[in-house]
């Protein structure tokens, strides 16, 4: 056989065998459950910005959000797929089992980033769209690509372009921002850190196995319970502070204080429980507490102005 | 070399899986193509509202 034969023949061996993946990997891909978090608030967004678009414009807006966000979970799991595939909870993802090749979430992720930032540039107005092209960004670059492996306050910075959905969704209905989309955006970023620190309290092993340096990894997981409950103690207020900037009115005060109130204690509760079950059982209480307020929060919010519930014109709502 | 050869010549031969993977892929790609038309339909209408019909004759 001549050299050329030989060449070719390596260059078919070389070639990736046809593509494994089905509808349900690329589905997969889009992180359908943060996707589900981001739909909730980019959805309260919408409803609760002063002046609107045309419902069937803001649900092609809600759209565009949501496949962005989809997108930079697929380009995420392009770039951390050494990472996914050592950790236990994300070793099953499409790319590090190998029914997904790189390329092909690559691919994936660039398509929809693009589509979908041109869609709501199109659909919507070029503030939104370049606020969702920020955010994509954001995750991919700044948080995956660079805190992530870097920095234990990796998700502390990088929580940013989770809690932007609802200022792109104003931005979308209005046109501009606004100091209340703020205290939406502000509100998702103080709550990420306890959310995330509590799982990781947990997944510890499985992150120092991977070589992430999430907080428990590298300032011991004493320092990360008092960080928690830091962050708890300032996220509290927080919550609360939609009812003060006219976005909430008395069911959502009742609820943001005693919800406000319980997460403070469960992020005690963690702190004080230090050993064996008891201790898992606590962080893993608030991590799903967690979810719980956020989504509460959020829908109660939309509820009220679905529902013509007066937000409250305080003090400090009539001064903003 | 045999094997080389015959897997040359008889090209990539997919399994009766991969198949139907490949032809779910084809019609979710044909279904995400519908929707964007579809999408782009609505928008032009949404967009437009009742400015074609204010339009000076």
């Amino acid at each position: 056989m001549s050299m050329i034969q030989d060449d070719r023949i390596e260059a078919v061996s070389a070639l990736p065998g046809p593509s494994l993946a089905g509808v349900e990997d690329f589905l997969a891909l889009l992180k359908p459950r943060v996707m589900s978090l981001v739909v909730m608030t980019a959805l309260t967004g919408l409803v609760v910005a002063p002046t609107g678009e045309h419902p069937v414009v803001a649900a092609i807006s809600l759209l565009c959000i949501a496949v962005g966000a989809g997108a930079s979970g697929a380009l995420n799991m392009w770039w951390d797929a050494d990472i996914d595939a050592v950790m236990a909870r994300t070793a099953g993802r499409p790319v590090p089992s190998g029914r997904v090749t790189p390329g092909e979430a690559l691919a994936f992720g660039m398509t929809l980033s693009v589509g979908s930032v041109l869609m709501l540039g199109l659909a919507a107005n070029w503030l939104a769209a370049g606020l969702l092209a920020f955010t994509i960004a954001f995750y991919v670059v700044v948080y995956t690509m660079w805190l992530k492996r870097s920095t234990p306050q990796n998700i502390v910075i990088g929580g940013l372009a989770g809690a932007m959905p609802p200022m792109v969704a104003w931005a979308a209905q209005t046109g501009s921002v606004s100091f209340e989309s703020a205290v939406l955006v502000a509100l998702i970023f103080m709550w990420t850190p306890p959310h995330f620190w509590a799982l990781a309290l947990v997944k510890s092993e499985d992150y120092a196995r991977a070589g992430v340096p999430m907080l428990p990894v590298v300032a011991g997981q004493d320092e990360t319970r008092r960080q928690i409950l830091l962050y708890s103690l300032a996220l509290a207020p927080l919550g609360v502070a939609p009812a003060l900037v006219g976005l909430g009115g008395w069911p959502y005060l009742a609820v943001s204080v005693a919800g406000g109130v319980e997460f403070v204690r469960r992020a005690l509760v963690v702190y004080r429980v230090r050993e064996g079950a008891p201790a898992r059982k606590a962080a893993m209480g608030l991590f799903g507490f967690s979810i719980l307020y956020l989504f509460a929060l959020f829908l109660l919010l939309l509820a009220e102005k679905l529902a013509g519930v007066a937000p409250l014109t305080g003090p400090v709502a009539g001064w903003l | 070399m045999a094997a080389d050869d015959d897997r040359r010549d008889a090209g990539l031969v997919l399994t009766e899986e991969q198949k139907r993977r490949r032809r779910a892929r084809n019609l979710a790609i044909a279904g995400a193509l519908f929707g964007l038309v579809v999408l782009f339909y609505l928008l032009t209408v949404f967009k437009m509202g009742g400015n074609v019909a204010n339009r000076p004759l």
